[in-house]
């Protein structure tokens, strides 16, 4: 039974998947013809650009082409960028790591900092600090991240300037070991990272708060309360473990948001990842480029969400004896 | 003919489940706290879109040698990187911001309650095929779909407004079509089916205005999501490069240096705007979830 739950997620993410190769092929073949922004020279004769459309073969029918696609897409050749003249893939490759070090220690920090926060305000609920966290989780939830990331270049850059405002590393140092580089590296990380954490902060706060809120209002907290056990260790043994389920779901979910605030912040501090690379190719009308981020942020949120729903699996009984 | 008879008939008996008692939404915003900041700042923000460039002291784009000048007695919150005032910038951006969140919501509203009234209502294969397209939309990160919508097409308000309203309907649509198939179920429509009554009326007299509160409270929390994409998509260089708002602002600021010249007085405004207008939506946007929907009222 519960076999079969699992292969029907894995089968609804591959259809997903497969959704997003169709959006894709019909977005950038069909709707943009891939001549008109090949050929860029202006001066491009017609019989050129007829030979063009017979080297990327754009000259067979839509289904030889699509059939094309899925398969050049499988062996991950997903073009050359019109500005470097790299393949796609390799640019993407290179960007990738720094991407998944930015949202990895952002999403960490939001989870850890953002679940302590909700289970201090939902023990004091009603309270000052219940009311000023709620506040400050609804601010930055309402705040643009990149606004955030602007004044935090501004305080700790430039007015106190004890943080690099951009960049992954300092340019033009050779570094005497790997620990001397990964330090600079955490240098260049603090600002990006501290940005990415206020924009995901809130949701964590409110998801944690209302389900201890919920928890701690159940029986068995009452019951082990009774028992005369500290209430300090009733919070942290038995009242924590059983909130902190939503936050799985909630983390999947959250990941699409991860993605836009990876565009918007890398923009900001110029850190070489998917996100500035997108961010050039809207800005260069890079649509091979554009295309591939799009597909491997596509793909991370599909998987982000079967990894989500295979946790919960393993996390709740309840789901299993489904 | 015989069905818009029976149909009316049944109208006595059919009591909405859920819908407004009267007084009550005047109660919610005017009673609570959270209400009257909520309603507080959007007539402010709606004056600023209505009279905007009427008040503002300079024309928005107007330059000056006064170049990334701080506030003064003339530049009450200093100029721009081309000498304009940051204060007349402010209050004509206004109108964009709130113009595109308003229009892309209306949007996201029609397309979303009419595929989960239609998935919904009549089940089956249809109901399938529009759960997984909503489905798709869901997962799909939004701001790249968008981003990739928006450069494919050329940059202006329409385009904005377009795109931002065709990608953020599917919540919209998951949240009709659950309750559309607890209402298609009551009592109160199976007698209205049962006297005759058609789909077509029954949908229109019974479903929808059963449905509408729900629609109306998730549209105005949409409201507040299309102002922020706006100012992301105009931040990332996609907006109307003809009209200043405050995501352009921001993107000017950025670009022109702003940061490292300090000119807090440029970077701060636009985002504390669409901040502190993004909260009130929202606030108000849960106050009418908590008030149509029982369940969430009585968790607090």
């Amino acid at each position: 039974m519960s076999g079969r739950w699992l292969a029907g997620k894995v089968a609804a993410a591959l259809l997903t998947f497969a959704f997003v190769l169709v959006f894709n092929f019909f977005l950038f073949r069909v709707m943009g013809d891939p001549t008109t922004q090949l050929a860029r020279l202006p001066q491009a004769t017609p019989e050129e650009l007829q030979q063009l459309r017979h080297n990327y073969g754009l000259d067979k029918p839509l289904m030889g082409q699509f059939v094309d696609y899925v398969g050049d897409t499988g062996r991950l050749d997903l073009g050359l960028s019109q500005r470097s003249r790299q393949p796609v893939w390799s640019e993407i490759k290179d960007a990738l790591p720094w991407t998944l070090l930015l949202v990895g220690t952002g999403t960490l920090l939001a989870t850890v900092i953002g679940s302590w926060l909700g289970v201090v305000a939902a023990t004091r609920r009603g309270k000052r600090t219940d009311d000023g966290l709620l506040g400050f989780s609804l601010f930055t939830y309402a705040a643009p991240e990149y606004w955030i990331g602007i004044i935090l270049i501004l305080v700790f850059a430039v007015w106190i300037p004890i943080f690099p405002s951009g960049l992954q590393v300092t340019p033009g140092v050779q570094f005497s070991g790997f620990f001397s580089n990964a330090w600079d590296v955490a240098k260049h990380l603090v600002l990006p990272a501290t940005a990415m954490t206020l924009m995901l902060l809130g949701q964590y706060f409110l998801i944690m708060r209302s389900s201890m809120v919920d928890v701690l209002t159940e029986d068995f907290i009452t019951v082990k309360r009774a028992t005369g056990l500290p209430w300090e260790r009733v919070v942290r043994r038995h009242a924590v473990p059983n909130a902190l389920l939503p936050l799985v779901t909630l983390s999947a979910i959250q990941f699409g948001a991860v993605v836009g605030g990876a565009i918007t912040i890398e923009t900001i501090f110029s850190w070489p990842g998917l996100g500035e690379l997108s961010f050039q190719a809207i800005n260069d009308k890079d649509f091979p480029v554009l295309e591939g981020t799009f597909l491997v942020f596509s793909a991370g949120v599909i998987l982000a969400n079967l990894l989500a729903d295979c946790l919960y699996f393993y996390l709740d009984p309840r789901v299993q004896s489904r | 003919m015989s069905g818009e008879q029976a149909g009316a008939a049944v109208e006595v008996l059919a009591q909405p489940e859920f819908g407004d008692e009267p007084g009550t939404v005047r109660e919610l915003l005017l009673g609570t706290w959270r209400g009257r900041f909520g309603l507080a700042v959007v007539a402010l923000f709606a004056f600023m879109a209505l009279f905007g460039k009427a008040i503002a002291p300079y024309p928005p784009d107007a330059s000056s040698l006064d170049v990334l000048a701080p506030p003064s007695i003339h530049h009450l919150l200093g100029t721009t990187e081309s000498g304009a005032d940051v204060l007349s910038q402010v209050l004509v951006g206004a109108r964009v911001s709130i113009v595109v969140g308003l229009a892309a919501a209306a949007i996201s509203a029609v397309l979303g309650s009419t595929v989960g009234l239609v998935g919904g209502y009549f089940g089956g294969w249809t109901d399938r095929g529009l759960d997984a397209l909503e489905n798709w939309f869901l997962v799909i990160p939004t701001l790249p779909l968008m981003i990739v919508l928006a450069r494919l097409l050329n940059p202006s308000l329409t385009v904005l407004i377009a795109v931002i309203g065709l990608t953020s309907w599917a919540g919209t649509g998951r949240i009709v079509r659950a309750q559309v198939l607890t209402l298609r179920e009551r009592a109160f429509v199976e007698r209205a089916r049962a006297l005759g009554a058609g789909d077509g009326y029954i949908i229109r007299k019974h479903i929808l205005p059963n449905t509408l509160p729900l629609i109306f409270a998730n549209t105005v929390l949409i409201v507040a999501v299309a102002i922020l994409s706006e100012a992301a998509l105009s931040f990332l260089g996609l907006g109307d490069p003809t009209r200043i708002s405050w995501g352009t602002m921001l993107e000017n600021a950025f670009e022109s240096g702003a940061p490292s010249a300090q000119a807090w007085w440029y970077v701060i405004p636009p985002g504390l705007c669409i901040t502190v207008l993004v909260l009130a939506i929202s606030i108000l946007g849960y106050l009418f979830e908590e008030h149509v929907n029982p369940r969430l009222r009585e968790h607090g």
